[in-house]
């Protein structure tokens, strides 16, 4: 497949502090105790898609990536790391790799993505459509089944949230709006001439982007170039390829440098057109109808199409882009789509490494993981939770929808609830940490109490 | 909340038991209240004109009843008489099971006011179904009744079910085949709930916005541009109590729907029926007309076809090529009938005379070498040898003398003569009446049109009487050697839409200057969209706050049309002497109409005045200092009846010294006297200019010009009250 992945692999972002430091970027935030960027990856592999370049924000974070990315798929994939400067947005990162890309299509896919979505589904539509741009819709989650799995968790989100708006074609192949970000609280702003050109126009509240795209990569080098103040994918260069989408100007500026390995502009060659049409006759899009519907005159209409493939309802798809998401996937993760985390379960429904040391009378509930090497005092109670390696845990410590990474000490009498510890933190006797993020390193003192609170070295 | 719902329920049900007792009813609104037909309609009402050789309302009445309604009420307005003689000697009258009833008003000038009646006459007891005489149709009512009350049983405000029907608009023109504009419609697709309902192009921004609340409510909602409305409403009883209620309704689309829609408070309920195999569509414009024409003429609308007696019609053979004959024709052998016309009964037809696509209507005599195409030729016209006529509709009893021309989209109005070898123009209209005066030059404005419809029954009360004498007096020779008629001048800026709704089809220039403009529409699209870009190429959060400046851009520029308005205004005011209770009125509604607080009305009146002073010639300042305040002591009331708040006084300070710093620098050696001058006058209260100081103790030094010209003024009110104190 002639498919070039580019992985977004983010920096240390500033969304997910006190979980990520210098040391462990986004990229190798544990979800299950696997790096998050690893789920990408391995459903690329899955795709066959092993042609990647990983862009990581920061140099320090693109050393650890790739350390990581080296060990653990040396033989598997063809991987390039590259690093680039902290806070240019996607289309920035995009930007700067730009040089190194050299396949026909490009896959673009964000590096916090938890997904069992096999990219290569994206990848067809997108040849089957010729498409400039295709991006990958999954359902939103629904605020309710979300809130009733978090029963203890928080219930920040009280309105059901929105993510996008978006407008499709009756065939629902078409992607023919896009909201975005804070245009979505306002009002819907269709454009009449899209919905006049396609007759029909569904417009959905349910569907998110998955940040996932498929971009022609003529197109996308060109759009990067000519709109050098496009910063972000999502809010800038995928609502304008669709807003463009009746009257081209990717193709027009295109044109000269036609040399420039622009096989759509060819393309766009009538007779090319006229045989593409021909061979597809069954399945004329509305695009093609009205590219040749110019009643006589001269004009060529210049179109170019964005497709969507939207992901069926079973699928999941989250992306690891804050606090709440991290607990929430890692949740998911040992729970409802354990099939993602590539571990076998137990018969009761969670994972115990063999090496862990479980005291007398302390129960690990399902839906729980307790890596290698940990250890557990007496009468514990571990709900819904993933605990890291080589954690010591005292007696009588409750641990409920919580995330506890590597090397943790806990001393006796603990409660943690709904709350991430990161690796080498220290709770001292009777802590009580009720929706708290404790980072890397930090000394909860004996005894103290913590709501809601996030607490790392200064 | 369950003993409502109790009520509701039992209301509901009592509601299907009376339709079950009570026959389906049906108003029929015999008045289109529009004025696109003119100038046919001043003299016979529209749904009397002849479709095919039938009248329109002949159509609807058929239909209705071989769709099971069995009481029509008609509702006649404009040339009512004519309407109900017609009824009277037609054969509806005494058909069994299908009562029709006439309701005649003399004073309704829409579709709102006709309901309003008809509710207080109290005579629909039922779901009914809402239709005007215009409209011609096959479908069957069942199914959407039935799924109409079934929807009023679950939800009492399901109010309406309104029929649409797939109809591909050109690409070009945007508009569909009947010659109507482009529809957007918001369908929720699962319970065929309409959302939203713009038929005008009146946003031309090319854009259209919907209200973000409707995706809260529903988590997909269907966008269509390929529906046409059939203006076929099933209602339940209380969309007349609505119109009641709400006495602004006008027009059934304009207003009510689109009040239903945007109002949700009441929380009522419209939903869509959509029509597939059967046929549905309403006469609006000449171009409808045409093609309805065509489709009866073609047999879409089985069984109301020129040769299935389905009214008065007489007798006529289809026969090949879709040529319709009625009796006793006489036709020349050498005339060539081509394919898809309709000869009416005792129609002559002279020697090498062409006619194909036409209507032609009963006892018509055409001569020799005349050539007729896609033409609408009603009763008893005489055309004389050689004329050439194209795309016509030419009412009863017109001649056109022989030689003459009737390029395409010609319209002649009843009895007109068109002289020897006279060449009508494109698009005229002629008429024997003058076209009135007091025309409406805004066609859409239908329910607006107070003035000629008014004119419309004075003419067909006082015509009757007096026409004989203006008839007789020969009008003007526009039309050639022995012409009879006048020719209606096309209302201002109507030309360019001519094309749009004749009977012509769309001429090539015309076509390629929409397809220019539609580029054009979509370059500026992309500019709009370039600009939208390069806004959002910045993060998210500044997205949000540079289009809420393209809000505020957008309510900048209102406020400047508004002081401008104002200022036009006042200065007629002050020119026709208008007293200060009807400035007042007018500067009312134009506050209403920008959306304008009384502070900005106190501020632009004021400005206004200013602008006003400035005007009268003054040699000296202190000339000019005493024109404002006689203009200020001239207006004193009406500035006092938009600033009785302190607020607004506030403002009109704020006002004053943003002219004198920027537009009208004359003013500001005078800022204070004109300060105390309207003091004095008791336009501001002493509070006012109080608080106005205080507020500008902060600001900048540049700011405080104004406040320390009027120390001296400040000084002595603060004085002044605490003395009072």
């Amino acid at each position: 497949m002639d498919f070039q992945v580019v992985v977004l692999a983010g920096g240390t972002c500033k969304k997910l502090l006190p979980l990520v430091s210098k040391d462990v970027p986004k990229a190798l935030l544990p979800v299950a105790n696997r790096p998050v960027l690893s789920y990408v990856l391995e459903q690329l592999e899955l795709s066959n898609l092993k042609d990647l370049i990983v862009v990581v924000e920061g140099e320090d974070a693109a050393l650890h990536v790739g350390g990581w990315i080296s060990n653990a798929y040396v033989d598997r994939l063809h991987v390039e790391v590259a690093a680039v400067p902290e806070d240019v947005g996607t289309a920035g990162a995009l930007r700067a790799i730009a040089h190194h890309l050299t396949a026909n299509d490009i896959l673009v896919v964000s590096g916090d993505l938890v997904s069992d979505i096999p990219p290569g589904a994206l990848a067809a539509v997108h040849r089957q459509h010729d498409a400039v741009v295709t991006t990958m819709l999954c359902s939103a989650p629904v605020s309710g089944p979300t809130e009733s799995g978090s029963s203890g968790g928080k219930d920040k989100i009280k309105k059901p949230r929105r993510y996008n708006i978006i407008g499709l074609d009756p065939s629902k192949q078409f992607l023919l709006h896009i909201a975005t970000g804070a245009e979505v609280e306002k009002e819907i702003r269709i454009q009449k001439s899209i919905l006049r050109a396609v007759d029909q126009m569904e417009i959905r509240a349910d569907l998110m982007d998955a940040h996932m795209y498929a971009f022609k990569r003529s197109v996308l080098q060109e759009v990067l170039d000519e709109k050098d103040k496009f910063r972000s994918i999502k809010e800038d260069m995928l609502p304008y390829l669709v807003r463009s989408q009746m009257k081209s100007e990717v193709l027009l500026n295109g044109a000269p440098q036609a040399k420039n390995g622009n096989e759509k502009v060819s393309f766009q060659n009538n007779q090319a057109v006229v045989s593409q049409i021909l061979a597809n006759a069954s399945t004329l899009s509305f695009h093609d109808l009205y590219a040749s519907s110019n009643n006589g005159t001269a004009l060529v209409r210049r179109i170019h199409k964005c497709c969507a493939y939207i992901a069926s309802e079973s699928r999941y798809c989250q992306r690891l882009n804050s606090i709440q998401a991290f607990s929430d996937i890692n949740r998911d993760v040992i729970g409802d789509v354990s099939h993602l985390s590539g571990y076998s379960f137990s018969a009761h429904n969670n994972i115990i490494h063999p090496s862990a040391q479980i005291g007398s009378r302390t129960a690990v509930g399902p839906h729980c993981m307790l890596w290698e090497g940990s250890q557990m005092g007496d009468k514990c109670s571990v709900k819904r939770s993933v605990i890291g390696r080589h954690c010591r845990i005292g007696s009588n410590v409750k641990v409920v929808n919580s995330v506890i990474m590597n090397h943790v000490t806990i001393g006796d009498g603990c409660s943690i609830q709904g709350s991430v510890i990161c690796s080498n933190a220290q709770l001292q006797e009777r802590a009580v940490l009720k929706d708290c993020q404790v980072g890397a390193g930090f000394v909860v003192t004996a005894g103290s109490e913590h709501k809601g609170e996030s607490l790392a070295r200064k | 909340m369950p003993p409502q719902r109790k009520g509701a329920a039992a209301r509901v049900s009592e509601d299907t038991e009376d339709l079950t007792r009570h026959p389906l009813q049906a108003i029929l609104l015999a008045d289109s209240f529009a004025t696109k037909f003119r100038p046919i309609t001043l003299e016979r009402p529209k749904v009397l004109l002849p479709l095919v050789n039938v009248p329109m309302i002949d159509y609807t009445l058929a239909w209705l009843e071989s769709a099971g309604v069995e009481e029509v009420f008609v509702f006649c307005c404009a040339h009512s008489k004519q309407v109900i003689e017609y009824l009277e000697k037609s054969e509806w009258i005494s058909q069994p099971n299908f009562s029709v009833v006439t309701i005649e008003s003399h004073n309704s000038v829409s579709a709102g006011d006709a309901l309003r009646l008809i509710y207080e006459r109290n005579v629909i007891t039922g779901d009914f179904v809402l239709i005007s005489g215009d409209t011609v149709s096959n479908m069957s009512l069942t199914q959407v009744i039935q799924e109409h009350k079934e929807r009023r049983k679950k939800d009492s405000n399901a109010v309406m079910t309104m029929v649409i029907k797939q109809s591909k608009l050109s690409p070009i023109t945007h508009q569909s085949r009947l010659g109507t504009d482009e529809l957007f419609l918001a369908i929720d697709p699962q319970t065929k709930q309409l959302l939203f309902y713009e038929e005008k192009t009146d946003n031309l921004r090319g854009i259209i916005p919907l209200d973000n609340a409707l995706l809260g409510d529903n988590p997909s909602i269907c966008l269509h541009n390929d529906k046409q409305d059939c203006y076929i409403d099933i209602c339940s009883q209380e969309v007349l109590s609505l119109f009641t209620d709400n006495f602004d309704y006008q027009h059934l689309r304009r207003h009510f729907v689109k009040g239903l829609l945007v109002d949700d408070i009441m929380g009522y309920k419209i939903f869509t029926h959509e029509i597939h195999s059967s046929y549905a569509a309403r006469i609006d414009n000449y171009r409808s007309y045409d093609t309805i024409s065509k489709d009866i003429i073609q047999r879409w609308t089985y069984p109301f076809v020129p040769d299935v007696m389905f009214s008065g019609n007489s007798a006529t053979h289809l026969e090949r090529e879709g040529m319709y004959r009625a009796s006793e024709i006489e036709q020349s052998r050498s005339a060539r009938i081509g394919p898809f016309t309709v000869i009416g009964k005792g129609t002559r037809i002279g020697n090498n005379s062409n006619i194909s696509n036409s209507v032609i209507g009963k006892g018509c005599s055409i001569g020799s070498n005349v050539s007729i195409t896609g033409s609408y030729i009603w009763d008893s016209v005489t055309i004389e040898d050689g004329c050439d006529i194209r795309h016509a509709i030419i009412c009863d009893g017109v001649v056109i003398k022989s030689g003459a021309v009737l390029e395409p989209g010609v319209v002649l109005s009843f009895k007109v003569v068109i002289g020897q070898q006279f060449i009508v123009p494109s698009y005229s209209k002629v008429s024997l009446y003058q076209q009135p005066t007091v025309e409406d030059s805004d066609e859409e404005l239908e329910y607006a049109d107070n003035s000629s419809g008014t004119v419309d029954s004075s003419i067909t009360c006082t015509m009757d009487t007096l026409n004989r004498e203006m008839m007789s007096e020969t009008p003007a020779s526009q039309l050639g050697p022995g012409g009879v008629g006048h020719v209606w001048s096309i209302c201002e800026g109507g030309h360019e839409e001519e094309w749009r709704h004749s009977v012509a089809p769309i001429p090539a220039d015309k076509l390629a200057e929409a397809t220019q403009s539609l580029e054009d529409d979509l370059e500026f699209l992309n500019l709009d969209g370039n600009a939208l870009s390069t806004s959002g190429e910045l993060k998210p959060g500044r997205n949000g706050t540079d289009s809420e400046d393209d809000d505020a851009e957008d309510s900048r520029d209102d406020s400047i049309y508004y002081e401008k308005e104002v200022e036009a205004t006042f200065l007629r005011a002050v020119n026709e002497n208008i007293k200060v209770p009807d400035v007042i009125l007018e500067m009312n509604s134009l506050r209403l109409s920008y959306n304008m607080t009384s502070a900005d009305c106190a501020g632009a009146i004021f400005y206004a005045m200013m602008k006003q002073a400035l005007e009268i010639p003054h040699a000296t300042a202190g000339e000019l200092r005493k024109n404002a305040a006689s203009i200020i002591d001239a207006w004193n009331n009406l500035l006092k009846f938009y600033s009785k708040e302190i607020d607004d006084q506030i403002e009109v300070i704020m006002k004053f010294e943003e002219m004198c710093l920027e537009s009208v620098k004359e003013f500001s050696p005078h800022f204070s006297q004109i300060l105390h001058i309207l003091y004095d006058k008791d336009i501001l209260e002493e509070d006012a200019i109080l608080r106005w100081a205080d507020e500008k103790k902060d600001a900048e030094e540049s700011d405080k010009v104004f406040v320390k010209q009027s120390e001296k003024l400040i000084q002595w009110l603060r004085e002044a009250s605490e003395e009072e104190d």
